[in-house]
């Protein structure tokens, strides 16, 4: 089908493919993917080739995702198809190091710094090539072809999710590769840090990330996603996660991205044998963000702990959508999610836990807590539990709240100012989530931003 | 210090202050002492500034100046400390940080300088031992996770740390075992200085075994019904409270 669809004749390396907004829906989500829709300059391997042309049919099929869709209810994504969508194009000005000094953490660490999706050596810092860790740009890892690339990337993630997924894996040039060797510990934490630079309208960028732990691996990785324009830009990224078996992956997603940006995210853990992956994400900036946080069990003895922060003032709306696939007995999963909304923002949170036939013992609990800041603000939470084995035990718990009044009067009645006393209640609760981070300057980085952003308090 | 005219309050239109008298000299302890439900904890909370109680009538003046217009934190800026019957356990919101930006916030009202952290920690020593307070405790969340002997150790630590010109000390006996009682009473006795005045409300007698009032009041519905030494409150302790009110209001039922 997508072959069939007109090439746009624009010099893909002048200017950018835009795809002129024609009436209906379909039409616009015809066009988008028209435009992304063309040779790429990347030599991915035949394999790959097969599953990207059955992604871009599948995207196509899927079509744009709607509120119409039960997944999508309560996050209009109407508003992306208003830009003109179009592969982000390589800038000529390429950010200094000075530009992304903000953005770093202060981090010892291996960085793959990433501008409009793609990879950026002069920013980056990688392992000396007798690392136990393999890390760079994963097209070019691709062009390689290792067997472990074949055995994981758009296996756990794929075109058939839905609209997003399928964009990416149809489309996508770039991203991390990560790798880690049987029972090594990585020797520094892993910073993939992705800018956002494009001033076009509707520039969109697709980063795709691979991250690989064998078995007894362990890995930290902060994937952060940043704003340098202000630009109504669009990211959609996909990261994939294999762990082996007794392997430890923490992962901490950070989004950051101008109020202007549309964020996407999809992360997919697949969990060995008593693997454990802590998942973070938190979810500062955009106008819509999107994310997907999803596990599945592939054996016994898992554990995976899904953390989040979201964070929504003025018109922003953020969506967390956790899945959680006890596809195997006696694993756990722990999710605490904390979100503040305030001014006329609109928090979503939906988390799936499914809880297979044959999955007994399965361990799942899942904690959402919000706090709503101002009259206007709003929450949708919504857990969401299959359970098809009978010897389990599951607990969730939502809450909405208000800053509680006695709290509030006891710092005040010790002399702090009202403004003072919200603003020490809505960090402690942010902090909640926070403090469950391993990486103490990402810790700090965070604590520090969140101190700034309430004060004053935002009504 | 602090003068109570004719103070009417209530919550959700239910009135439980009528016309409450009090005065309260520089310098002197007062205990008020009344059955459950006579507005003891209200009063606490009223002078405080907490806002669910809404006053309808009378005045409060503290040092001069009319205290029911100001704010909570204003309030306690300028010299008023409540001892909360029950303090509020605030997860996430560190002991020290807490109680370094109020100090500051105090200080600066009263025109000092703020204290840095070096200052701050040697402060807390010092007043930590005087509580025999686990410092401990102050790397934790405020309250959370104490025991009930911890939370009321903390309170009156926090005065300690803070030096109110006036106490409010709202049961702060409940709860207590006999060691801890004394500790606490201990506390507010080494605290009392010429220049501060403290207003103990208990349920008991038996934390004035500890602190000697200067001025025993009975509060029973809504109004301060008797006033006397610290002989009264050993009379209540024997007699109960009955007494003192079927003379002062034989007709009860209609009031």
């Amino acid at each position: 089908m997508i072959d069939m669809l007109k090439q746009p004749k624009t010099n893909p390396g002048a200017g950018c493919a835009v795809a002129v907004a024609p009436a209906s829906n379909e039409d616009r989500v015809q066009a988008v993917l028209a435009a992304f829709a063309r040779p790429t300059a990347k030599k991915f391997p035949a394999w790959l080739q097969t599953i990207r042309a059955a992604a871009a049919v599948d995207a196509a099929k899927v079509g744009f995702s709607t509120i119409r869709d039960e997944e999508w209810k309560f996050t209009n994504m109407a508003p992306l198809l208003q830009l003109p969508l179009h592969p982000a194009q390589k800038s000529g000005l390429a950010p200094g190091l000075k530009d992304i000094s903000g953005f770093t953490f202060g981090l010892d660490c291996y960085r793959l710094v990433f501008v409009d999706g793609y990879f950026c050596a002069k920013l980056s810092s990688l392992p000396g090539k007798n690392n136990d860790l393999q890390l760079g740009s994963l097209a070019e890892y691709a062009e390689a072809n290792p067997s472990e690339m074949r055995k994981h990337l758009t296996r756990h993630a794929c075109g058939g999710m839905n609209f997003f997924t399928a964009l990416n894996t149809a489309y996508f040039q770039d991203g991390a590769f990560v790798s880690i060797a049987a029972g090594k510990t990585a020797d520094k934490p892993i910073h993939l840090l992705f800018i956002g630079a494009s001033e076009q309208p509707g520039s969109t960028s697709l980063p795709r990330n691979l991250i690989l732990a064998a078995s007894g691996a362990e890995l930290k990785i902060i994937e952060s996603h940043v704003s340098l324009s202000d630009a109504p830009r669009v990211a959609n990224g996909v990261t994939e996660l294999a762990l082996g078996p007794n392997a430890r992956v923490e992962h901490c997603m950070v989004q950051q991205e101008s109020e202007q940006a549309f964020h996407v995210a999809t992360v997919q853990a697949v969990l060995s044998k008593d693997s454990r992956w802590t998942s973070h994400s938190i979810s500062l900036g955009a106008r819509v963000a999107r994310n997907q946080i999803q596990a599945r069990f592939d054996a016994e003895g898992g554990e995976a702990i899904l953390n989040g922060l979201y964070l929504g003032g003025g018109d922003q709306l953020v969506d967390h959508h956790t899945v959680v696939d006890h596809a195997m007995p006696h694993c756990a999963s722990h999710e605490f999610y904390h979100g503040v909304m305030a001014g006329r923002a609109h928090g979503v949170f939906n988390g799936k836990i499914f809880v297979r036939k044959d999955a007994q013992k399965t361990d799942a609990k899942q904690t959402n807590r919000n706090l709503l800041l101002s009259d206007t603000a709003m929450i949708d939470t919504k857990p969401q539990l299959e359970i098809f084995a009978d010897d389990v035990k599951c607990t969730h718990g939502a809450t909405v709240g208000q800053l509680s009044d006695e709290s509030l009067f006891y710092l005040q009645a010790r002399g702090i100012g009202v403004e003072n006393a919200r603003r020490m209640l809505i960090q402690a609760f942010a902090s909640g989530v926070i403090e469950r981070i391993g990486i103490a300057p990402v810790r700090a980085y965070l604590e520090e931003r969140l101190a700034g952003r309430f004060l004053p308090a935002q009504k | 210090m602090l003068e109570i005219h004719n103070l009417c309050a209530g919550v959700n239109g239910k009135p439980i202050l009528k016309d409450l008298n009090l005065r309260v000299k520089t310098g002197e302890i007062h205990a008020i002492m009344g059955p459950n439900g006579s507005g003891k904890s209200t009063l606490a909370q009223v002078l405080a500034g907490r806002s669910d109680y809404t006053v309808t009538g009378g005045s409060v003046l503290f040092n001069g100046v009319s205290l029911l217009e100001m704010k909570p934190e204003d309030r306690a800026r300028a010299g008023i400390f409540l001892a909360f019957q029950y303090p509020v356990e605030i997860p996430g919101v560190n002991s020290t940080v807490f109680l370094k930006a109020a100090l500051n916030e105090c200080r600066k009202a009263r025109g000092e300088q703020e204290l840095d952290a070096m200052e701050f920690l040697a402060l807390v020593k010092q007043k930590s031992k005087l509580l025999e307070l686990d410092p401990s405790l102050l790397n934790r969340s405020v309250n959370e996770g104490f025991s009930g002997g911890e939370k009321k150790r903390n309170e009156v630590f926090q005065m300690a740390v803070l030096e109110p010109k006036l106490a409010i000390l709202d049961e702060t006996d409940s709860g207590l075992d006999i060691d801890a009682l004394k500790i606490v009473a201990e506390g507010v006795n080494k605290l009392h200085r010429p220049d501060n005045s403290a207003v103990v409300i208990t349920h008991y007698q038996r934390l004035l075994d500890y602190i000697v009032p200067d001025v025993v009041h009975v509060l029973a519905q809504g109004r301060i019904v008797k006033t006397g030494g610290k002989e009264l409150a050993l009379e209540l302790e024997k007699r109960g409270y009955d007494w003192v009110l079927e003379k002062v209001n034989p007709n009860a039922s209609h009031d």
